[in-house]
């Protein structure tokens, strides 16, 4: 496989560093079904690493094995060379690890505003007590991390909507606030589940900007899944690409893009 | 102020009065901005330190005398401190239409040959990257927002704020070059160039001096008695010469404080943040809001409703009469003052508009029910009537003489008359210098005894002394029989129904007028969601019969009123039709700031007109549309074409 230590320069010119994460082996099994067999992939510290493949292939699997969600049947999972055991969802968020959701899980009645808010959570250090009672460190505390949900805000152009209800937004800003309580969470490491899907193309095009300028501006690295190849193909410096649980082509967009097995998977290829 | 006009002789510049306002009003806030959710203000001192140590990075950069700096960008307080840096340096600020396209904003680039330009953000940096290669002249580009700017060639560019650091840091070494630069200043440098929105043709630059911009903000200001103390909230285009001379002039003038919004979509939630005491908007703004007010009305709870009627009702006959100063009754003011207490006050609150002292609205004329509903609520809304060449004021209405229907006296220090065409012409203080480079514009517009001619047609009312402007002189015509053609008069008539956002009324020199329709999404919108109309897009619901039984009904009202005015009444709708898209700017078919083109919608849409003319009752049609990122796609529609019911007209006996 690669070379682990070393980074890479992308072709806009971005500095990509060492390896952040290693899937070594990873076989997931529900009951007799197989949704992922024998994968090994990396992450890399400050890259944009999508997951590609047809319908069915194990992609938000492969991605909930990342979080740590689902513990594989079979290898191992390494973060910033360490071998991971089962965790709790706190120590994930602690780790460095936020995500979105294919479907948006916000709460419907509170604000843009306190949904965010609500990523920083693991960040808090006063107490339930202190933090009731408006006690102590608390009220400075809320401060500080209004000021980052603040620049968040600012960030994803979300000033408008800020006191919304997030029950009342259209789809396309829900997706937005989602994002925004993700990154509310300082992640060192950023996972999108679909993160364009059911988009209108101008919607595409801001979100494709954000995940850009996230990337950009905070260094973040970010492991995507997409449906959409266009948007897959701009947005990455890697691809991975699966088809019924298996990799079968892993590289730079172009790399992937010639690759005949992932030809014969999208296009489909005659069995005889 | 007396004194202070006798104190201020010397006060030549707007550097020079920013200079004055530090001494007079110091500590008082001159600009706020809402930054993260927060509202972050300065001071007098401190906008006047951050402007001189960003004048002195302009220096750094190698900003000459004469050059021009383009601002491209919305309202912050960075952006309006670059223009007065600009004129420090002795530069000429030439602030842009930020949603213009690169292409339009090419050719004014090229026009004014800026070699300095501020972005507000990596959108416009952009546009100016675009047109970089064919405009050689420009020779730094600064931006205010670094997002998204890390992977720019910063050769030649440059954040604003490390301008700023930069000069700060470099003082010792051109405070003295910068000192006397501001020296140099006097009435007669220029002050600002705008350029004109262009209703037809290509945009003009229009050249204001010191004179001009100084003069006319200290009369505006003594007219309506403002003072340092005023706020207002300043969101409208900074190319727009209202807003150089509301948030430049007058501000630096009296020392009012300029709010900014924190986006341009928040504008609603920071007016009511603010509370401003002096505030403009065009009618547009004042018909949303009022829709908007009527939407939520039907909405609420039957109590409440018939509360708010209630008083709306007593409103509408006391408040206007108490601005005017009229007696009203005890019992009157007893009822008037409940309703304030009730729902009027809150209302107020609610549009942000409790603490106006003065409104103003010009542009377009204003429904004068959407006018009375303001001035119902105890708003003193007022209208004034200018334009860019005269620095906004010709005349406007003083307090206790507003009327829907005029656009008041004329502003002090301004001689207005009427030409033998009926043409409004005006010589003021504020009259512009020039349009720059293009001598013989400036001398076809400006004779030489400095009397500027509007292009507007209109009449001084009898007994009151008030201005009332009919129309364009240009489209003002005569129709074949020789009768009176105003398109603009009754197409103001048709949108002041909530339903029509626009009109376009067709028949010089044809034997009966026909016109075309938009009609407002918002509010026809709701009434099919009320009357259980299903839609799917805004071309089902302009072809709908019911939407059109509706508008018919509007355009029957609209004629009978018409037929009412002897001179006007040839002007009457017979027949109309509904566009199956709405008339923008990005097609062309308007300028930036909304004002239809008659011309180029008359061309675009030929075989529509064609259909109003020969009696066909359907006509299929196909549109090309520019999106706002320059891609174009069509749009094909079948339309109808409808009749309206003309009334009887009252001819005048002479003809």
């Amino acid at each position: 496989m690669n070379d682990m230590s070393e980074g890479y320069v992308t072709a806009d010119g971005r500095k990509i560093g060492g390896t952040l994460m290693e899937m070594k082996n990873i076989t997931l099994k529900f009951g007799g079904v197989t949704a992922i067999q024998d994968i090994s992939f990396d992450i890399r510290d400050g890259e944009i690493r999508a997951i590609i493949g047809p319908n069915g292939a194990g992609k938000s699997s492969m991605l909930n094995v990342i979080s740590g969600f689902y513990i594989p049947t079979e290898g191992s999972v390494y973060f910033k060379g360490v071998k991971r055991g089962p965790m709790k969802p706190y120590q994930v968020a602690q780790l460095g690890i936020a995500r979105t959701f294919q479907n948006i899980a916000l709460f419907d009645g509170m604000s843009v505003l306190d949904n965010i808010m609500t990523g920083r959570l693991t960040l808090m250090k006063s107490g339930l007590l202190s933090q009731a009672m408006w006690w102590g460190g608390a009220s400075k505390e809320e401060d500080e991390h209004r000021e980052k949900v603040e620049k968040i805000i600012d960030f994803l152009e979300i000033q408008s909507i800020r006191k919304t209800p997030v029950g009342r937004l259209p789809y396309g800003l829900k997706k937005r606030v989602e994002l925004a309580r993700a990154l509310a969470a300082e992640p060192k490491i950023l996972l999108l589940d679909e993160p364009m899907a059911g988009m209108n193309v101008e919607e595409k095009e801001d979100m494709c900007r954000f995940i850009l300028d996230v990337n950009d501006e905070f260094g973040t690295t970010i492991a995507l899944i997409e449906h959409d190849m266009g948007v897959v193909m701009d947005l990455s410096d890697r691809v991975v690409v699966m088809d019924y649980g298996k990799k079968i082509g892993d590289g730079t967009p172009d790399e992937v893009r010639n690759n005949q097995d992932v030809i014969d998977a999208y296009l489909g290829v005659s069995h005889d | 102020m007396a004194d202070a006009v006798a104190a201020d002789i010397s006060v030549q510049s707007i550097p020079a009065l920013l200079a004055r306002n530090v001494k007079r009003y110091g500590g008082y806030p001159a600009y706020r901005e809402k930054e993260f959710g927060i509202w972050q203000s300065w001071t007098w001192a401190e906008a006047a330190e951050e402007i001189r140590s960003m004048a002195m990075g302009f220096l750094s950069l190698g900003v000459e005398r004469g050059d021009h700096v383009a601002i491209i960008g919305r309202n912050r307080p960075m952006h309006y401190w670059s223009m007065v840096a600009a004129q420090m340096c002795g530069a000429v600020p030439v602030p842009l239409y930020q949603d213009a396209a690169a292409e339009e904003m090419a050719y004014v680039m090229e026009h004014c040959g800026a070699r300095f330009v501020v972005c507000g953000d990596q959108e416009q940096v952009d546009k100016i990257v675009e047109i970089e290669d064919r405009i050689h002249a420009i020779k730094h580009v600064m931006y205010t927002d670094k997002r998204g700017m890390r992977k720019y060639d910063h050769s030649r560019m440059n954040a604003l704020e490390d301008v700023v650091a930069e000069g700060r840091a470099g003082h010792y070494r051109y405070e003295e070059e910068i000192n006397k630069r501001i020296a140099e200043l006097d009435y007669d440098s220029t002050c600002v160039m705008l350029y004109t929105s262009g209703t037809t043709g290509k945009p003009k630059g229009v050249v204001l001096s010191n004179r001009n911009i100084i003069e006319t903000a200290k009369n505006s200001s003594e007219f309506d008695k403002l003072g340092h103390n005023d706020e207002v909230l300043a969101y409208l285009p900074m190319a727009w010469v209202g807003d150089f001379i509301f948030s430049v002039g007058q501000a630096m003038w009296t020392g009012f404080t300029v709010n900014c919004p924190e986006s341009a979509e928040t504008m609603m939630t920071d007016l009511r943040e603010i509370g401003p005491t002096y505030f403009f908007a065009p009618p547009r703004v004042f018909e949303g809001q009022l829709t908007n007010v009527m939407i939520r009305m039907e909405d609420a709870g039957k109590f409440k409703k018939k509360l708010f009627d209630k008083y709306m009702e007593v409103a509408r006959k006391v408040g206007p009469r108490i601005l005017d100063g009229e007696n009203v009754s005890f019992g009157e003011r007893l009822s008037y003052a409940l309703g304030n207490m009730f729902i009027l006050g809150p209302l107020k609150n609610t549009l942000g508009f409790t603490n106006i002292r003065v409104g103003y609205t010009a542009g377009e004329a204003i429904g004068p029910e959407i006018f009375d509903f303001y001035r119902s609520l105890g708003i003193n809304l007022k209208q004034l009537y200018g334009q860019t060449e005269a620095s906004v004021f010709i005349t406007q209405q003083p307090d206790g003489q507003v009327r829907s229907d005029t656009v008041g006296v004329p502003s002090p220090g301004v001689e207005v008359k009427i030409g033998d065409n009926g043409e409004v012409y005006y010589r003021s203080p504020g009259t512009f210098v020039e349009y720059y480079k293009n001598p013989e514009s400036t001398a076809s517009t400006k004779d030489a005894e400095g009397w500027v001619a509007t292009g507007d047609a209109g009449f001084f009312e009898e007994g009151s002394g008030h201005l009332r402007i009919i129309d364009r002189a240009k489209d003002v015509g005569k129709m074949a029989d020789g009768r009176l053609f105003a398109p603009k008069y009754v197409e103001n008539k048709l949108k002041f129904y909530p339903n029509i956002l626009e009109a376009v009324v067709f028949g010089a020199d044809r034997d009966r007028c026909t016109a075309f329709i938009n009609i407002d999404l918002n509010a026809v919108g709701n009434w099919a969601e009320r009357n259980n109309i299903a839609y799917a897009s805004y071309q089902e619901l302009a072809g709908h019969p019911r939407v059109y039984d509706m508008i018919k009904s509007h355009i029957d009202e609209v004629n009978r009123s018409v037929a009412e005015d002897p001179m006007l009444s040839g002007c009457q709708i017979h027949r109309f039709l509904i566009l199956h898209k709405e008339l923008d700017a990005d097609d062309g078919e308007m300028t930036r700031t909304r004002k239809v083109r008659r011309n180029i919608v008359a061309e675009k849409y030929a075989d529509l007109i064609g259909a109003l003319y020969d009696g066909r009752e359907e006509i299929y049609t196909e549109t090309e549309v520019t999106y706002e990122d320059g891609r174009k796609g069509s749009i094909k529609a079948t339309l109808r074409i409808a009749d309206a019911i003309v009334a009887p007209e009252k001819r005048m006996a002479a003809e």
